[in-house]
């Protein structure tokens, strides 16, 4: 338990192992799920997530296989969380680098600068590659949640 | 000097970004400030020297005084090292 701040952030039900997504814009949209469902954000925010990569396209592909999908603060955000998808199947972004993707981090902020620890706890945690094989080969959500 | 960490929205990816980033700066003994930005606010500066962006986003941030840096693995030091250090020693 050395990351306290994410483990609060991922709520009950914001880790899911072993997805099926179709394309990248489902796998985007699986992991807003998680945040709705873990009561973080309105499903308006998927939505806007989604929006995200139609406009700026996969730039949020920030290492070999992992995107950090969001969208910006806004009144779809009811408090500031994370969730994690892992994929059965990789999937394409369209980032020339980091494809395919296996693992979709969803992030929600309430605004620009509170969560700064937050994320440097997750980068922390992904800049580790054992910790990131962990995540990626996790079975189960438990095998995740020990991670933090 | 001063850096800019650009993003779609300037709140996940470009912090992080900037964090990696101010650890390999003072690793390299280089005193900048690195701020987080969007793509807005990034395309209206004209005061930072260095913008640091994905492969991606700097297609779209060409016409900027600023040099442009791209990384592609974020959360690879080394990357940042190579590039900054190629770029501002």
């Amino acid at each position: 338990m050395a990351f306290t701040k994410l483990a609060e952030a991922f709520g009950e039900d914001a880790i899911r192992v072993l997805a099926v997504a179709l394309d990248r814009e489902h796998a985007v949209a699986l992991s807003g799920d998680l945040l709705v469902a873990s009561g973080r954000v309105t499903p308006e925010y998927v939505d806007q997530m989604v929006e995200v990569l139609d406009t700026h396209g996969p730039y949020f592909v920030i290492s070999p296989g992992i995107a950090l999908a969001h969208a910006k603060p806004s009144e779809t955000v009811i408090s500031t969380g994370l969730s994690l998808v892992t994929l059965a199947e990789p999937v394409v972004f369209g980032n020339a680098a980091n494809d395919p993707v296996r693992l979709v981090i969803g992030f929600c902020a309430v605004d620009h600068d509170s969560h700064i620890e937050l994320l440097a706890e997750l980068s922390n945690l992904l800049s580790d590659v054992q910790t990131v094989n962990s995540l990626l080969n996790a079975v189960d959500t438990e095998h995740i949640r020990e991670l933090f | 000097m001063k850096i800019i960490a650009v993003c779609g929205m300037g709140i996940g990816t470009s912090v992080l970004l900037k964090m990696n980033a101010e650890k390999v700066l003072s690793q390299l003994g280089i005193d900048a400030t690195v701020e987080a930005t969007d793509m807005k606010t990034a395309r209206e500066s004209r005061d930072a020297q260095v913008i640091l962006t994905t492969p991606d986003l700097a297609q779209l941030l060409t016409g900027l005084p600023s040099e442009v840096i791209t990384i592609e693995h974020f959360f690879d030091l080394e990357e940042l090292t190579k590039k900054l250090s190629a770029s501002l020693l």
